[in-house]
Parts: structure tokens; sequence; C-alpha cells
């Protein structure tokens, strides 16, 4: 079992957290992109939510037009460095090919996708301008996924747009959501700024806006508003303990580890709740930063969990060990977390029931709960007349993206309740063409 | 076991394996070490007055992944000083006597090649070939492929050769010419005991996009190169398999073009070839090539049990004849192999935009394409670009019973004459609505 020490320096944690999708250099690009079949009715474009024409990417990389292969990948999604690193390709693209079904390793379009988008980023290459002035104004609210892409997509047309962020920097989840081993935070970043030195969308950074009075204000000055809030905190479990020291949400602990890096506290032994990507990523995480043990705590069996297979087997590399069908009861301790209390379930009929009697309590000093995500509620509700669904999601038009407030227009997780990065990109852009519509 | 020693024209090599005339035969220490592993022959590169060589010298061909699938070179002959060759051909021989050592030459005037041969017989070579083929350099200066070219100035040096010669002379042909059995009557006729083909064929590999310079470059300027590698394989054999046919040359064929695996070399052995020549396999992936060469070959002979690799000479001719002579009644299809089927609908859109719109995309969800039984013409497209091995196969359809050639009908006057003759062979064929093709735009 691969062990961990705890990163000390900058080094170590990059040497822990080392890119599972490394950058390809030109001979891994040149002999990956010679094996494409160039398929007709590729399975890998209508796998990809953003329809990127991957056949021609691919040939334009192996015939030596790098510029020109980020050229197809940028005209169909935006954020095409982030989603080569941050997609589930797996399960996509790469989850797509043909190849797979001779039992043939399939193209790693991932990172030929990141092999020329890198180039064209470093190198500066510009594809895009801003339209000529409409004199119409968008606020978008968040800089995430969503938010750049509607913004790019929105400034093509010439409109205006300003982009709140209540952080101090873009890129949402992809920066502060996304495993450090699928994608730096200066990747992450660069991709934003490449964008915004093209088109020239505004940032506004470390300004929230929530209160009824924002929105008017916003609704006001702006001609549309774009909602790609995404999700707000960690789901409590409503057990006792939950609030111990060392207790934490798994999302605000994969935040803390994105900026923090090394410096991220963790304990010696970790339990993590949940059976979801995010569950692995945190177990994974911790593991990589030296915990000598990580638990996977899962309230069903291994094979219910809605993690993807890939994520579980980057997990188990990393260390972790799985723990099946038990649901915690309490999280122990006095003031610090000093276990777990589970009781172990079995399903019947897909219910799932406790064993009475079968409780048993596992030593460890920290708890992370993956247990999905909270509405931004307090926000939405600021809005007038803005519905949501029986999940709390924002309602939309499935075409044009609008809301119910015809003013407001929104993708992203808010809507999905949770999907990937590049669902978001894939919703913004056509969501920008549902302002644009609006705005004409 | 099958036995490999061969006599070609008279030369005895323990197997018709050879390395072709070119850098790989420069000296005695590239020779001596390819026959330690295994090669049964080697044609010196060829011996005259030296040269003097440019930097750079070669260019390639490459397609995708696939690197040196073409290959050309404007280097000349040997730039070594002939004593010095002379006296290594003695020490490979000494070493090696029961191998074939070829000396290729090329020199101008009667008494030069009358000189060199006496020269390199008393080296002990075991057998000579002329150099006639070289298409670049050496041709500016009147040898080379401008001998290969003149059928009768051919046939007069390889006359003057062997005035002199003691050991078989084997001409060595340039494809650059329109009809090669030409050039291969007139070595006979001049004397020779066997040819060998084909030497390079004129040319540019590749163009420098950003200084305008076809590859290989010397500073800043180029020049026509001479093509080989396993590009011109295809050439190669149809040229072997022409002077195979040709009743006036009917002298041993050393087959050479391409040649790197034991397949390459049966094929050209199928057609007529009674030895092979090896040069830019070599030049590639050096001599060890040899170790999949010999036992390929051993086992390919077992399996068709033929004891002699003379048995094996020319087996593919009689089943090579012009196009009038095919059965026109012989009809196959394409058939899926619906479970091997990667769906990639390669052969879909091969078939719909470069051949006869025979097959079709289903629309309940699966990505297996199927054939449109009436509309294939079974020309074997689709098989060709399926990446899945053994997925189209094409399947006999007529009841194999009849044949009938275009020259059966044309006896039987059965065959269209003027321009909107019903009997033209695509009448019923199916073709879409030209302006149904819009719609997939």
């Amino acid at each position: 079992m691969p062990e961990y020490k705890k990163p000390k320096s900058k080094e170590e944690f990059e040497k822990n957290f080392t890119q599972i999708k490394p950058l390809m250099n030109e001979t891994q690009a040149y002999y990956e992109s010679s094996r494409c079949l160039f398929c007709y009715d590729a399975p890998c474009v209508s796998a990809c939510p953003t329809r990127i024409d991957i056949p021609l990417f691919i040939r334009q990389i192996s015939t030596g037009n790098v510029t020109g292969a980020a050229k197809t990948i940028y005209d169909s999604n935006y954020l095409g460095n982030a989603c080569g690193k941050v997609c589930p390709t797996e399960v996509l693209c790469e989850g797509a090919c043909v190849y797979n079904l001779q039992e043939v390793k399939p193209i790693e379009i991932g990172r030929l996708q990141n092999f020329a988008t890198s180039n064209s980023i470093r190198r500066e290459i510009k594809y895009f301008e801003p339209g000529i002035s409409c004199d119409k104004k968008v606020a978008v609210i968040g800089a995430g996924p969503a938010g750049i892409s509607c913004a790019c997509e929105l400034r093509r047309s010439g409109i205006e747009v300003d982009i709140f962020e209540a952080k101090d920097k873009p890129s949402g989840l992809a920066l502060y959501g996304v495993a450090p081993y699928k994608i730096t935070n200066e990747e992450a970043l660069e991709e934003v700024n490449y964008l915004q030195d093209q088109l020239g969308f505004k940032i506004i950074y470390n300004t929230y806006i929530s209160s009824k009075e924002e929105f008017q204000k916003l609704e006001k000055d702006y001609d549309a508003v774009f909602l790609g809030i995404g999700l707000g905190k960690t789901n409590p479990v409503n057990i006792k303990g939950e609030n111990l020291k060392n207790c934490f949400g798994a999302v605000e602990f994969i935040s803390e580890l994105r900026i923090n890096h090394h410096k991220t506290e963790t304990g010696n032994v970790v339990i993590v709740l949940g059976g979801g990507n995010t569950a692995m990523d945190a177990a994974s995480e911790s593991a990589k930063l030296g915990a000598s043990k990580v638990i996977l705590a899962y309230r069903r069996g291994r094979n219910e969990m809605g993690a993807y297979n890939f994520e579980f087997e980057i997990a188990k590399r990393s260390g972790v060990e799985g723990l099946f069908n038990v649901s915690p009861v309490e999280i122990t301790g006095t003031d610090k977390v000093n276990g777990v209390k589970f009781i172990r379930t079995q399903t019947n009929n897909g219910k799932l029931e406790m064993l009475e009697g079968t409780e048993f309590t596992v030593e460890c000093d920290m708890v992370i709960k993956a247990t999905g995500q909270l509405k931004q509620s307090e926000v939405m509700t600021n809005i007038t007349g803005l519905e949501t669904d029986f999940n709390g999601r924002i309602k939309v038009n499935e075409k044009t993206y609008q809301t119910t407030n015809p003013k407001y227009f929104s993708a992203g997780d808010v809507i999905s309740g949770g999907q990937e990065v590049v669902n978001a990109v894939a919703e913004a852009k056509a969501a920008a063409a549902g302002i644009i519509g609006f705005l004409s | 076991m099958p036995d490999l020693k061969i006599n070609f024209a008279g030369i005895k090599a323990p197997n018709p394996f050879w390395l072709a005339s070119a850098p790989p035969t420069n000296s005695g220490y590239q020779i001596m070490k390819a026959f330690d592993l295994g090669w049964g022959g080697a044609v010196w590169k060829t011996l005259g007055v030296p040269v003097i060589n440019v930097s750079s010298r070669y260019g390639s061909v490459n397609y995708r992944d696939s690197r040196m699938i073409g290959f050309n070179n404007i280097e000349l002959i040997t730039d070594r000083p002939l004593k010095d060759n002379l006296r290594e051909i003695e020490e490979v021989k000494k070493y090696f006597p029961d191998h074939a050592v070829i000396a290729s030459l090329m020199v101008e005037s009667k008494s030069e090649w009358h000189q060199i041969v006496k020269d390199v017989e008393n080296a002990g070579v075991d057998g000579i070939e002329l150099n006639f083929g070289c298409p670049h350099g050496m041709c500016e200066r009147g040898m080379g492929s401008a001998v290969g070219q003149e059928p009768d100035i051919l046939k007069l040096i390889v006359s003057w050769v062997k005035e002199v010669a003691k050991t078989p002379v084997i001409v060595k042909l340039t494809p650059n010419i329109t009809d090669i059995t030409e050039p291969g009557i007139a070595a006979r006729q001049g004397g020779g005991d066997a040819i060998s083909l084909i030497n390079t064929i004129q040319s540019i590999v590749g163009i420098d996009i950003d200084n305008f310079v076809p590859y290989p470059i010397v500073d800043g300027k180029s020049t026509n190169g001479g093509y080989c590698g396993p590009a011109v394989k295809p050439i190669a054999l149809n040229m072997v398999k022409n002077c195979s046919q040709e009743s006036g040359i009917g002298i041993p064929i050393s087959g050479i073009g391409g040649i790197e695996n034991w397949r390459d070399a049966v094929e050209f052995i199928l057609l007529g070839a009674s030895s092979v020549q090896v040069c830019t396999a070599v030049m590639h992936y050096g001599f060890g090539i040899i170790r999949e060469i010999i036992p390929g070959f051993e086992s390919y002979m077992k399996e068709k049990n033929f004891k002699t690799v003379n048995d094996m000479v020319g087996k593919a001719i009689p089943n090579v004849m012009n196009w009038e002579n095919l059965n026109l009644n012989y009809k196959i299809v394409a058939e899926i192999n619906k479970d091997k089927c990667i769906g990639c609908q390669l052969c879909y859109i091969a078939c719909e935009d470069g051949a006869h719109q025979a097959i079709g995309l289903s629309e309940n969800g699966t990505r297996v394409p199927f054939i449109i039984d009436e509309n294939c013409v079974g020309c074997n497209l689709c098989s060709l670009v399926c990446p899945v091995e053994n997925c189209i196969s094409m399947i006999r359809t007529d009841d194999g019973k009849s044949s009938e050639t275009w020259k059966d009908r044309t006896n039987s006057g059965n065959i269209p004459v003027s321009f909107d003759d019903p009997l033209a062979g695509g009448l019923h064929h199916f073709v879409p609505d030209p302006l149904s093709a819009l719609k997939k735009l």
C-alpha cells in the first residue's frame, strides 16, 4: 500500500499531489494523436457535453497544426484546458472511444486536449475578440466555470459583462473544489486570465451578492443577470458530535487544501463519510496529506457508491480503505473528534435498514463529511419570482436557460444540483445564447 | 528442415537474404558483422573513382507515427579508395568463404570497366553487380541510371564487362523508365547472368515549407534523391513480375525494394526473384532484423512444404495475368461481423463518399453499419479501412460455376462499344439522386 509522508514544503506537496494527467510532451502527443481513427460521427463527440470536434482537433495535432487544434477546442468549450484536466474523461469522451470495444487503450483525449490548449495559453495565441459594442450590460454572479463560459460568449456579441465573485480568485470549483492532482491552481487561473485578455470581461472580486437590495440594484444597472452561483456548504449529517473540533465538510476541506496546500491540517486517522466523487477526492487527499490511515465509510455497498469507479481506484491507490454498509450514529469526542460510532446496515429491496445492536466505534482524530452540498437558498429567495424545483434547484427553460424571473438566466450546479465542470461550461454557453436572444 | 542455400546464377550463398549495395555495405566491418548475424550475402557499396559526398544526405517520409515508410538519399557511390575496399573484400572472404560477396561497380570507360572487374575478382568476390540504377548525382555524370535508361548503352557496357569477368555478372536496373523489361532484355542480350531490381526511384520526399527547400537540405538547397523503403515495395513487386514474365529476359532476378521482413522476402520470391536484397530496413533497425527474417521464412517454407528456395520461385506468376482474363462473373459482397465491429463507421463514410453508397447506418441506436447487398460491388474498400482485424469479410455470392472474361465477351461481341451502350456494367447500379447529397450538409 502506498504511503505518503506528510508534505512539509511546496515541493513535497507537489510530489504527493503529482498530476494524474500530466502534460504530454511533443513525442507523446505525436504518437497518441496518430492512433485516432477519425471515426465518422464519432462517439467521443456525442459523449462531450460541449461537443468538441475531437477527431478534428486530434488530426490537427497529428499534422502539426497545434494552434488550429486549440481553436477547434475553444470554439466549442471556453474552458478547454480546465476540462481536459478535470473532466471524468474515463466516463465521457475516452469512455466512448471505439477502441474500448476491442479492449484497445482508448485515445487519451483529455491529455491531447491539454497539449493543444496549454500550447496556445503559453504562447498567448488569441482566438477571440469582443463583438462590436451593443450597449447592453449583463451581470454574471459567480466566476466559476459557468460564469466564465457565459461571460465569454456574451462578450463575443459585444455585451458588457461584469462578473461578481465572492472569493478573491476566479474559477470556482475548478480551483476550489477539484482535487489538486487533477489541475494546479496556476493552470486554472491562467486559463481565465487568457480568456479575460482576449474578451475583456470584468471580474469584481470579494463581492458576495445575496441581499434583496443588491439584486434589485443589479436589475436596475444591468439588462440581464446570469446566476452561476453553484452550490453552498456541506450538508449537515444531523448527528451528535458534528460540531466537534476536527469535523469538517469535504467542500470546506478541499477548498482549504487548494489554497493552503501542505499547510492544510490533517488527522492521523481520518474517516471520510460518503460515497460520491467528492468523498473519493477528500479521502485521497487526506492520504496524500500524510494521514497514516484513511477510512472511507459508506452507508451502502461498494457497488452502490455514486462515485465513478475510476475515482475509487484512485482513492485505493492512494491507500484509502473502504468500510461499507455502515451508517454514522455519532461523532464521538469531548472537545475534539476521537472516533465515529457506526451502526451496520443492510439494503432490503433498495431500502436501507439499520441492524440494531451492531453499533461499533472506530477511533480517529479527524472526520470529513462528504455528504453533498446545501443549496444557496438564502440567495435565491432574495430574487423576486425565482422558482426552484423540489430539490431546491433553480428552474430554467431547457433551451434558453431563462429562469422564472425573465431577467435572470442560470446554469451550472445551481440548476443541476451538482455536475461536472464541462456540463456547466456547456449550459452556460447556451444560456448566453438565451440572454442574447432575450436582449435582441 | 527446409534448405535455405541458394545458387543464384552461379553465386552460392547460405541463404537468399543479401544486403543491397548501399551505406550498410560501405566497409568490411559492417559486412563481417552482418554475416556474423546471419545474412547470406552482401553487395559491396558501389566501387569506382571515389566521390566526395554532401551533408546532409537522407530524407524520410513518415506516415502518422511510422517513421521512414519511405526513404530517400542523395549519397553517391563509395568515397573510399579502391585499395582499401579491395583489402577488406579479401579479409571478409577469408573469414566467410561460403558467403556471397558481390562487388557493385560503376565506372565510365571500357578500360576502367576492364580494370576494376579484374581488381575485384582478384580480391575474391563471388560476383559482380553493375550499378545502372543510381538516379541522382552519378547520372549527371553519364553513369548510373543514365546507362540504365539507354538499353543500347547498357547492353554495350555489359558486353565490355563480360569480356573479362570470370564471375557471374548481375545487372542492376533503374525503375526510372517506362518499361522495365527493355533494359532487362538488353542486360540478357549483353551477356548478363542475372538482373537485380529495383534501384531507387527519383524522388523529392518533402519540402521544408518554412524555408521553401526540399529535403534533404544542403546549405539551403536540395536535389532530387533516390526513393526506397517500404513505400516502394508495390512498385518493385510489379517490376519484378514484369521481368519474370518476359521471356526475352529469362535470367535470375534478385529482388530489391522495401523488403524488411520474411513476408516481404516471400512475396518477391513468389513473383520470381531467387535472391533478395535489403537496405533501408537495415538502415532503420540494424542487421538484427535477420533474426526475424530467417525463422519466419523457414516456418513458411515448412508450412507450405517447400524444400528449397527454388521450389518457391515464381509460384505466384501463373496467377498474375492481364485484366482481360479476369472472371467478370465472380461476385463478392462485404459482410460485417457485428460482434467485432467497434462502430467507428469508417466503412460507412468510405463507401458513402469514396465508393458506392452501399453501407447504411442503423437508426435503432446501434453504431454497427449494415451492408446494402444490392448496392455492394465487392470493391473491398470497407474491409481495407476497417481498423479491426477480420471484422469485414468479403463473401462470394456467385455460384462459382461460370466464368466469363472480358476477352471471352469481346470474342462473342458482348461488350459495350458506344457511349450509352445498354451493356454498360453500371447501368443498373444504384446511384443516389444528386440533390439528396445537400441534405447532409
